[in-house]
């Protein structure tokens, strides 16, 4: 687990907001390359890595992915004074964004996001959450020619928050980073590519989830999978809530992965559906069940593609998605490892009919 | 081709009415111009305009390039009198109706009398008739009619299209005024790009789409990408041009060349080709920063089958989508040219490239 | 007809849930296809080979009504919902539901809830009638919606899920009609699922058919109601309707004509519909790999996407004598 540690650390610390996942890309592949038997890039930069089955022939195709991608920012306009316009890459949370670090471009520029002081401005403003037309970036230059070879219109950037273990205690091992969603799920992906399978297993680490699960799509046009099993970083709002809130936490710290019966891009097919519970039974791993309807994940693209495609989705709590850093607990992503694995070990045609 | 030539073609585009789901009148008037320009013609399933123009004898790829023919439109939901009552084909801002001339297109009984349509007026309710507080509403689309002048309007069914009237009208400084330049300015730059190939050599096999159904949800790009299933493409479509009152950060300069678009909807090495295009030739461009959805074919296409090498270049359009739209014709003919450039510079190495480049 | 009817308005079938009312469909249309199969998303797909020389024409009839999915039971028993498709808040408060092993409950408003407001889904809960969560039968992600029984009064249908069942009905009356029937053309009867989530069904399985023809059998919006908002003259009893233009997708123009001559031709009353809002399977067929001309013919309904929802019979059987005929000739676009 200190393994998958230290592969969580290294991406979440890359730069890697939809449509540019190069980084990470780089980082995903040179931790798989003597893992699996074939990588290709393809026309959006999905990294798709194939590791043949140990199986009788004819073999299950099953494709497990996990995407990239993470939101964030692109400059738009570089302003007379020297700062920097913004626009949002992805479900770009406003609540979060005022008095951030910041990180810009490949060369990974530091800059903040201020806002006026509280003493220049009034009660009644202080009550509007500022947006990204209303924000701006500084990386320090004292007008438009001081930035003019650092950072250009179309540059990338996102928060430049460090990975850093919260709890080292065994029973509750939490870690702080940047883009669990969905570097959790990458490394939970690498994670499982120790191994081989009796299926062929396409591991596909997607781009451009963020902004409409266009990755999953293409790719799962080219593999054509019997299956599919999506790996995210999901909701987990588990945090103390008031007495007249709504009660459900979403997923819950701790209780291990989450399975999705329904989100806003799926409704799982229930032969998979059999297939993770008999699994989690067999292999006596905890499992929870995420609060149905939120949400969508690239098995939303996967289970619509070409005639349809028995897919499901397996995800690590991380609590605050979508904001600067998100906490996780290391134990449930080394069971969403486990259970993921022991499922590929166990699926079979039984498992893609509707009922059993 | 040449400037005026491309002027020529965008009067002769923008003065045939095709909103989304009917395009077929303009669809016949692009066959008819690009008879010299491309070596054959088909039409798909949706009425996209298929345009092949042949590459070298064993071309190294196929590129398509997508400028949707559709232009925004009125639907009559009920017919009342001589009073139609509307709805939108497509995003038509219903604040620019009152005061409008339209041309409605009959379908019912009688309605081959009038080959040309009806004329119509969206007239509204006397200023003399309304409370200063009504005054300062906008009416909603609901609530506006098309007044044909007569008593019965047996010929007219619900379902018939109207396209609101926006003359051809030469401007200062180069610019012209008219309706649908979202999207003909694109189709003159298309059809202008193959002219200009005309003159030059090219290896790449071309296919210059005319799609159908882009305002109404990209419906023409989806299916013929599909169909035509190229190595890359690359849409054409208009963006915002700059106007006194819009910030500079979502907006484009009129008049200093195409934008070429920058953002996850297109693949970095086409991107940097098309720059490279312009570079070559010395003609002014725009980046255009887009950082999510691009609101124009090129989305649809990019995600169609496994995936295609996408770019974007933009004629920047001041107050779109309504009839008073206006361009800066050397802005299409720009375009015309840098098209015409990167798709000539296309060689057998650009597949294996791209793959590194994305 | 009436028996079908009954039959498949009563059957339970939420959006990923469909496994009841296929099995009922299944039923109905026995021995009138020559193969049937079920696909990765439930799709029931009925193929009728043709005598040959005609084209393959998809029609979808989408087997799913929208319902209500328990999210989190609390300690007393009470269990909250999320919507599965477009449910209005107005329509739930005090309505019975069902689940699909028969359990009834009570949609309840809690406290937080002004009574002169319009209420919010998540106000609401569903309640079993028990007073404790060890007491509730239901799991985190069963489903429920509302189902009470078919009248037949004058020629009013009442159901609580025309919404598409008329559809189905439709197409199995078809089926069954065309039993023996000389057709050229090869049809594929297609019972879609979750249409009311984003028409996904018909998306995969449209992808598998791969057809040259696609219509969609489905309910539409009236214009006769009171202060009817937007002005539609679209109106129950008045003919089917074939639709020009609706919120997702424009129809084929030619093929539209196609189906107006032979409605005049055969004196079946028509209607044409442009419906502003919402859309149909036909979206997804039209789309489907290099495009598929598509259409989709409508059956007028009062209090869609309520629990009593309204058709005219002779709507019903207008689109049934439509498609006979114009499945009865060749289709040349």
């Amino acid at each position: 687990m200190a393994e998958l540690r230290e592969i969580l650390e290294k991406l979440s610390n890359e730069i890697g907001p939809s449509g540019h996942e190069k980084a990470v890309r780089a980082a995903i592949r040179m931790e798989i390359e003597s893992l699996v038997d074939r990588i290709e890039v393809d026309a959006l930069g999905n990294l798709l890595a194939f590791k043949a089955g140990t199986g009788p022939e004819p073999r299950l195709k099953v494709m497990v992915s996990a995407h990239m991608d993470e939101i964030g920012f692109m400059v738009l306009q570089v302003e007379k004074g020297g700062t920097l316009r913004f626009g949002a890459v992805g479900g770009l949370n406003a609540r979060m964004l005022i008095a951030k670090r910041v990180l810009i471009g490949d060369d990974r520029l530091p800059g903040v996001i201020g806002m006026a002081p509280p003493h220049l401005t009034s009660a009644e403003q202080r009550e509007r959450v500022l947006d990204v037309d209303d924000l701006s970036i500084d990386v320090g230059a004292e007008n438009d020619k001081g930035v003019d070879s650092k950072v250009k219109v179309g540059d990338y950037g996102t928060f430049a928050t460090r990975f850093a273990v919260l709890s080292a205690d065994l029973a509750w091992p939490t870690v702080r980073g940047k883009a669990f969603d969905d570097r959790a799920g990458c490394t939970a992906l690498i994670g499982l590519l120790a191994e081989r399978y009796p299926v062929d297993l396409y591991a596909v680490f997607t781009v451009q989830e963020e902004v409409g699960l266009r990755g999953a799509r293409v790719a799962a046009y080219r593999i054509e999978p019997d299956a599919a099993i999506a790996l995210e970083g999901t909701v987990c709002d588990d945090t103390p809530k008031a007495p007249d809130e709504d009660v459900s936490p979403v997923t819950r710290l701790g209780a291990g992965p989450a399975i999705t019966l329904m989100d806003r891009s799926m409704i799982t097919h229930p032969g998979m559906l059999r297939l993770l519970r008999a699994t989690a039974e067999a292999e006596q791993i905890a499992t929870q069940y995420k609060q149905p309807a939120l949400g969508g994940t690239d098995s939303g693209a996967i289970h619509m593609s070409r005639g349809g495609v028995p897919s499901i989705t397996v995800a690590v709590p991380c609590r605050y998605i979508h904001s600067p850093a998100s906490i996780l607990n290391l134990n449930d992503l080394a069971n969403t490892v486990k259970l993921v694995g022991a499922a590929l070990q166990r699926i079979d045609r039984s498992y893609l009919m509707r009922n059993a | 081709m040449d400037k005026i030539e491309i002027a020529k073609l965008l009067k002769q585009l923008v003065e045939v009415d095709g909103p989304s789901g009917v395009e077929g009148p303009v669809a016949a008037v692009v066959k008819e111009l690009a008879k010299d320009l491309a070596h054959e013609t088909r039409v798909d399933a949706m009425g996209s305009v298929i345009l092949w123009r042949r590459g070298a004898e064993t071309p190294p790829g196929r590129i398509m390039l997508a400028a949707h023919l559709d232009e925004i439109g009125l639907i009559v939901t009920k017919v009342e009198g001589g009073f139609l009552h509307i709805g939108r084909v497509g995003g038509v801002d219903h604040r620019a109706l009152p005061g409008q001339e339209v041309t409605v297109y009959p379908t019912g009984p009688g309605a081959e009398n009038y080959p040309n349509g009806l004329t119509g007026y969206i007239g509204g309710r006397p200023p003399h008739m309304l409370s200063d507080e009504e005054r300062k509403k906008v009416t909603l689309l609901g609530d506006l009619r098309i007044d044909l002048g007569l008593q019965t309007a047996d010929m007219v069914r619900v379902g018939d299209r109207a396209v609101v009237r926006g003359p051809y009208t030469e401007l200062l400084g180069g610019r012209v005024a008219t309706k649908a330049l979202d999207n003909r300015a694109s189709v003159a730059a298309m059809l202008g790009a193959l002219g200009y190939l005309a003159g030059m050599k090219h290896d790449w096999d071309v296919f210059a789409v005319a799609t159908v159904q882009e305002e109404v949800g990209l419906f023409g790009a989806v299916t013929s990408a599909y169909g035509v299933a190229p190595d890359i493409a690359v849409a054409i479509d208009v963006t915002f041009g700059a106007t006194p009152g819009l910030s500079e950060s979502e907006t484009v300069p009129m008049d200093k060349g195409a934008a070429i678009a920058w953002g996850p909807n297109l693949h970095p090495g086409i991107v940097k080709r098309l720059r490279e295009a312009g570079d070559a030739l010395e003609i002014p461009y725009v980046n255009e920063p887009i950082p999510g959805h691009s609101g124009t074919d090129a989305w649809a296409i990019q995600v169609t089958r496994e995936g295609i090498p996408t770019g974007l270049t933009s004629i920047p359009v001041r107050y779109m989508h309504s009839p008073v739209e206006t361009v800066a014709v050397a802005d299409i003919d720009r375009t015309a040219r840098l098209l015409a450039t990167f798709i000539s510079r296309l060689d057998g190495t650009v597949l294996a490239k791209l793959s590194e480049e994305v | 007809m009436l028996e079908l009817a009954k039959r498949l308005t009563e059957a339970f079938g939420i959006s990923g849930f469909e496994e009841e009312i296929r099995a009922a469909i299944r039923e109905e249309i026995a021995g009138t296809v020559d193969d049937v199969r079920v696909d990765a998303l439930g799709n029931l797909v009925a193929f009728r080979r043709g005598t040959g020389g005609g084209k393959r024409v998809m029609l979808a009839a989408h087997m799913d009504q929208i319902g209500l999915m328990v999210t989190y039971i609390d300690e007393k028993g009470y269990m909250r919902f999320a919507p599965v498709g477009g449910i209005f808040p107005l329509t739930c408060w005090g309505t019975q539901v069902r689940f699909g092993d028969g359990t009834v409950g009570t949609v309840g408003l809690d406290g937080r809830a002004k009574r002169s407001e319009a209420p919010a889904l998540k106000d609401m809960f569903i309640d079993v009638g028990v007073s404790s969560r060890t007491d509730v039968k239901q799991k985190v992600g069963d489903v429920a919606t509302f189902i009470y029984p078919f009248v037949a009064q004058g020629n009013a249908w009442f159901a609580s899920n025309h919404d598409d069942r008329v559809g189905c009905i439709v197409l199995a009356q078809l089926l069954r009609e065309l039993k023996g029937a000389p057709i050229s053309h090869d049809l594929y009867a297609v019972f879609t699922t979750q249409e009311e989530v984003g028409l996904r069904g018909a998306t995969t399985s449209a992808y598998a058919i791969d057809p040259e023809i696609g219509i969609a059998l489905d309910v539409t919006l009236t214009g006769d109601l009171p202060y009817a908002t937007p002005a539609m003259e679209v109106a129950m009893g008045k003919g089917v309707a074939i639709k020009v233009q609706d919120g997702g997708m424009i129809s084929h123009t030619g093929l539209n004509k196609l189906l107006i001559a032979a409605a005049e031709g055969a004196g079946i009353p028509y209607q044409l519909e442009v419906l502003l809002g919402g859309t149909t399977d036909a979206r997804s067929m039209q789309v489907t790999r290099a495009g598929v001309p598509a259409t989709c013919l409508s059956i007028p309904s009062r209090h869609v996407h309520t629990p009593s929802q309204l058709v005219d019979r002779r709507d019903v059987e207008g689109a049934v004598a439509l498609l006979k005929a114009f499945l009865g000739g060749a289709i040349s676009l």
